[in-house]
Parts: C-alpha cells; structure tokens; sequence
C-alpha cells in the first residue's frame, strides 16, 4: 500500500514548515517535499511608504536577523540617498565599523541560538532519542553547566546588539548615509571586561569553543554517520572582500564549485542578470537559481558551510578560528564539503569567528569617533538602491526604488533561506531514501532524521516567507474579479 | 491539519523512544504551558529566552510542551497556560489557534502580531490580488516565459484575506504589548501568573516599539 508520510509542522525551526513523503507499494520514496506554509507580505505593503522606514519595517521580517535585514535595507537607501557603493562612495570608517559590530554581534547570538537552542540536543541525546528531550528542556536536565554557559554567551551578544541599536531586537542605528550613534566608552568597557551581569570579551572567546569541542566530540563518535548524512550537491556561494575570504558585511557575490573553482562573480547591483526565481504550486518559498546554469545546475548553498567552502582563509587577527577553518578544509582535502551536518561544524567555528572579529572591532578607537554620517546633496538621489550583506543562513539582498516624493515604489527581497531551498529539498530526499526506504516499520526517530537535515540549514522560513499574494480563503474572491485570475489558477 | 486519508501518517502518531518514567513524573508535576508562533517574526520566543538566567530557574517550575523549541507537536493534555506571538494568516493558524483554546486554561497574546495584527497586518490595505501579481506573476526574478504559478496545494494552507488578531478569533485573557516585549516584560507576568499573583503589567513596562 502507497504512503504519504506527514511531518506538521517541522519543530525546532524559525517559522512554519511541513514535509511530506511519499512511499510506494513497495516503501520506495518516491517524491520528498519540504513545504513552507506560510507567508506574509512585505514587497507590496512596504510600497507607498517612506523609503526611511523600510529598514525599521523590514527588520521586522524576522526576529533573530533583524540585524542583517536593517543593514541590506540602510546599504540600499545608502545607494539611493547617493551616499552607496553604487554611486562610488565608501562608508565612513565609525559607521562602517558600527554597522560591523551590530552585523557580528548578531550573527554570534543567532549562532548561539540555533545551534545551542536547536541543534545540539541531537548531538547529546541521538535522533532517535525521547522527542520529549531532545530539546532546551533535555540540556538543562542533562546538563545545566553548559546551559549556563550557552545562556551567558547570547546574552552578552544581544547585549551587544542593544548597545549599538539601543535594543536587543528591532532597534534602530542604520540611517541612510550612516549611522546614528558611535559607541560609548562605558558600552565599550562593559562588553570588554564584562561588568554589570556579563561575561568578558575573553570568556566570549573561551565560551564560544564549546560548539566546537561538542561537534568534535559527536564527530568522532559518530564519524560514520555525520559524514555520509545528507551529502548532496550544490554551488556555493558567499559576499567575498577583496581578497576573496568571506566578508559578512560588503564584497562581491561569488560563487565556487566542488573544485573551488569561481564558477561566477558579480557585482551584487546586477543580480538581476544572474538570477531567476521559480514557483512551485506546494510552497509559497520560490526556488532562486543562476539564470546561466538554469535551475538544476545553476542552485547554490549559502550560510555557514557555503561561506566556509568559498572562504580560502581567516586573518591572522582572528587566530583560533583561523586553525579551526584549517583543520575543516583539510577534512575534504581542499575541496568543497557538500555534507549536510558538517554545516554544525562550519556554524561552530562561525561562533568563534564572530567572537573573534568583534574583539578587535571593540579595541579599535575608531568606534568612538566621528563623523556619524555622510551626507549627500539632493541632487544625489538616485531613487534606487541594492543591499546585500551575509546574514546568518547566508546571502541577503533587498533591492528598492522610490520616486521623487521619496515614496517606495518597488521592494524586491530575496533571503538566504530562499536561496537554499533547493538544496534544502535535495538533502530532505537523501535522507528520506536512506532512512525510510524500502523500510516498512517507520518510527518517530527516523523521520526527526528528515528535521535534522533541514534544522542543519537553520531555516529561518519566517523570513522566507516575506513575499505576497496568494490564493484566496475565498476563491470567489478572485472569481468575481474575472478572468484575470482564471489565467492564473490550474 | 485534518487526517482524511488512511494512507496517510502523521510522525508525531508513530512509536518513540520513551522518556524516563522519573523524568516524566517531575515534569508532569511542574505548571504546563503551550507556546506557538504565528504569522510574525518568531521575536516574541526569543524574547522569551531573553529572560536569560531566569528561563533556567523558571524551568525548575514550568514545563513546556508543544512549542517551536520542542519536538512536542500536538498539545497533549491540559495546560495552564497558552502563550502566543503572531497573528492569524491563514486556515491552519486557525484552527491551531482554537485547538489551543480549547486545551489551554490562560491565553496570552504575547507582542504587536498577536495584539493587532502588527507589521504584517499592513497589507490588509491592499486587495489580495495585487500582492498576488506583486510576488508571482510580475516579479522581476520570474523565470522568463515559464508557466505562471501561484502556491496552491493540499499540502499548503490558504491564506485569510486579511491578518487578524488573535482576539478576532478566540477569547484572549491577557495581552502583553512590544514588538517584542523584552525579556523582563515576559518573566514579571509568567512569574505573577505561575506563582498565584493577578495579572499586573506596570505601565513602565506597558510599551509598544
């Protein structure tokens, strides 16, 4: 007998998802789907608004990014003000630096979050292990120390977060052309020596290895498994500086091969050249791909192990994780690391990485300096403009127009875990196979094997959800507008 | 949502390894709360582990079952308390919602989305088919010449025509404003409501950015 099997929703994820399967007579998976089932509507709201408010708005998008949504949004109303790298003009060092510093904070406290919060308790308890402990409640009964420690290193991130944007979530420092405020000596000190209930920037940096001593140690004992799990192919891609390592805030789009070769480069302005979206009717999260490559070949990977595969080397001012990266490049011998879970591996050293940068950002005086903001004449306006920045999951761009009232009159958004929706699907089939195929006993523990290759993507599909439009609770809705809609409709 | 189809099987109604027997009975003695998020940001749950050190000491008197933090994906049995963040976008929110009703003695709409509907309640301005042709049909990305589509499957909710809040739909007891409420906000009225005390949110924390 044929089976559909159902995972709703997928848990330990942000935002709302479903999977589905289904198995033939003779338990072969015949189709795999990871469904995103909701979706909200920034694009067309945002329009008619003015354009300052879009990345005070669209940080709104998600709750653990809202960093990386501020920024992409204040790059591009950077362009648009005529004070962007569109118009050939460089940040400021304090702003650049203060964006920066936001931008590294997050990215630790997001890191924190989902590997500690999401993550880990498979590592500790195995995926079959009791749902009802494989989760924040399992860590503290099993082992409240390292909660302790997990608890003290988000907090002293968000604190960071809410000492440039005056709040732990959805603040405000971005302001087109720069910024709003440098950072303070005492806010300095607090993060450096860890006064007033924080930890210091040095146990930032000792705590922030725990991720990586956990997944050496599952690692090892589960070698096996962890290297075979999901392995599925994709391009990879990264914002990449000037001397092609990755560079979380601003750079170039590259993206490179199983060989590390740079298969494209670009210019993030023109990614409407290189890139299309698709649409499938089981999902309302589009599926991006490079135009040239077309939609099999052309998908890419971004986040934590996308970045590391693209990524030649740290700086030497970042010395732990530098020996970390090294240590994971050697594991594929220089090539590109297409398994799934080592993706924990790449999220672990990104926590130490961003420990690391945010150090020296915090020693640098620049941060208290001024000028705060560059800005143009009103002849400047450009009426458009582009942001990318490499959020947590990978590659973020916003892309708007505004007319000459300064009005948005158009908002174009594509998120990171939009890009990997893919490659996401790819890893969901392999394990389906694997684990359930030709199988005909099912347990709960197999399918939460699905869960945690998608988990290993750190989805966020609360973003991934923010386009519009959609069919109707009422279909006579669209009915009674005419045909219009028929054209559209099976 | 709805199970219609004896082919089909749900992984939360397939054989689990079991938890400890004494682990249960401790949690099982602990105060039951259901979490869930809907159509927001998922900001209000982390503000919720934003009480920091509280949350494990808090932990010691509360257990959670079904939540986006736990693999828990039905509520299963009566809970004290229901705390929600996000509006209502589509039928399953819905119908999630009600089932939380049902089993939960206190409701709370934690943050903007739940209260009113929040940022994404900005396009019940704007009729549903311009944001239809807004995402699928003429965005700039679309695959040239390819056939048009828009999302719309079994497997896929629908989507309201306009973002609720969650009081349109069920009866809610307490409302906890903030976008999101911080993380203090959050524990002052677990802790009143956990230990006995009457709902009593002072206005210095009653804000709403």
């Amino acid at each position: 007998m044929s089976r559909k099997i159902i995972i709703d929703p997928v848990t330990r994820i942000e935002g709302h998802g479903k999977v589905t399967i289904h198995l033939d007579d003779n338990n072969q998976v015949i189709d795999a789907k990871l469904h995103v089932v909701e979706f909200r509507g920034f694009e067309k709201f945002i329009q008619g608004h003015p354009y300052w408010e879009a990345p005070m708005l669209l940080q709104r998008i998600c709750g653990i990014c809202f960093v990386s949504h501020h920024l992409c949004g204040a790059k591009a109303l950077d362009d648009m003000i005529g004070a962007g790298y569109s118009t050939g003009v460089s940040m400021l060092p304090t702003p650049e630096k203060m964006r920066r510093l936001a931008h590294y904070m997050q990215q630790l406290q997001s890191h924190v979050t989902a590997y500690f919060y999401l993550i880990v308790p498979e590592m500790l308890f195995g995926m079959d292990a009791p749902p009802e402990q494989r989760n924040v409640l399992g860590l503290v009964e099993a082992n409240p120390e390292l909660v302790k420690r997990v608890v003290a290193l988000r907090k002293w991130g968000q604190e960071g977060i809410k000492a440039v944007l005056g709040k732990r979530m959805h603040g405000i420092n971005s302001i087109p052309g720069g910024v709003n405020q440098n950072l303070s000596i005492a806010a300095r000190d607090r993060l450096l020596k860890g006064e007033d209930g924080l930890i210091s920037i040095d146990d930032v940096i000792e705590y922030a290895q725990d991720g990586l001593k956990l997944f050496y140690e599952f690692h090892e004992k589960n070698r096996q498994q962890v290297d075979s799990f999901a392995e599925v192919p994709a391009l990879n891609m990264s914002l990449v500086g000037d001397d092609g390592n990755v560079d979380y805030y601003h750079g170039k789009m590259r993206v490179v091969d199983k060989n590390k070769e740079i298969v494209t480069e670009l210019d993030y302005h023109d990614y409407l050249d290189h890139f299309s979206e698709a649409t499938e009717e089981w999902s309302y999260m589009k599926f991006p791909f490079l135009k040239a490559l077309g939609r099999e070949a052309g998908s890419v990977r971004v986040g934590p192990l996308a970045r590391v595969n693209v990524t030649k080397a740290y700086s030497d001012d970042t010395p732990l994780a530098k020996a970390a990266l090294e240590h994971f490049h050697d594991y594929t011998q220089g090539k590109a690391n297409d398994k799934t879970l080592h993706t924990n591996w790449a999220r672990s050293i990104e926590i130490l990485h961003s420990a690391e940068l945010i150090k020296v950002l915090l020693n640098d005086p620049d941060l208290q300096k001024e000028p705060l903001i560059i800005t143009p004449p009103k002849s400047a306006w450009t009426g458009e403009g582009i942001g990318v920045v490499e959020a947590p999951r990978g590659t973020l761009l916003h892309h708007y127009r505004a007319n000459e009232e300064g009005n948005i009159t158009f908002a174009n958004l594509v998120v990171a875990t939009t890009q990997n929706n893919t490659v996401m699907n790819r890893s969901i089939r392999s394990v389906a196979e694997s684990y359930l195929g030709g199988k005909a006993e099912i347990t709960e523990g197999m399918l939460n094997a699905i869960e945690v290759s998608i988990r290993a993507y750190d989805p966020c599909l609360s973003c991934a959800t923010h386009a519009m439009g959609q069919m109707p609770l009422v279909l006579s809705v669209f009915n009674a507008k005419g045909e219009l809609v028929n054209e559209f409709v099976r | 949502m709805t199970k219609c189809n004896k082919n089909e099987i749900f992984s939360h109604e397939l054989p689990t390894t079991p938890i400890d027997p004494e682990t249960q009975a401790k949690r099982d003695a602990k105060i039951q709360v259901a979490m869930i998020g809907f159509c927001g940001c998922w900001g209000c749950t982390l503000s919720f582990l934003d009480m920091d050190e509280a949350l494990i000491a808090l932990l010691d008197k509360v257990n959670i079952t079904r939540s986006s933090i736990t693999d828990t994906k039905r509520i299963p049995g009566r809970m004290a308390l229901g705390f929600i963040e996000g509006g209502i976008a589509n039928s399953e929110n819905i119908a999630v919602l009600e089932e939380y009703r049902e089993n939960c003695d206190v409701l709370i709409s934690v943050g903007a989305c739940a209260i009113w509907g929040g940022v994404p309640a900005m396009r019940n301005v704007i009729p549903l088919e311009e944001c239809f042709r807004e995402a699928y049909i003429d965005s700039e990305t679309a695959v040239p010449d390819a056939k048009k589509t828009i999302p719309f499957h079994e497997d896929i909710p629908t989507i309201t025509t306009k973002v609720m809040p969650l009081h349109e739909v069920v009866k809610i007891d307490y409302f906890i404003p903030g976008c999101p409420p911080d993380g203090a906000t959050i524990l002052k009225v677990l802790d009143d409501l956990i230990n006995g005390r009457e709902f009593d949110l002072p206005s210095a924390m009653n804000r709403y950015d």
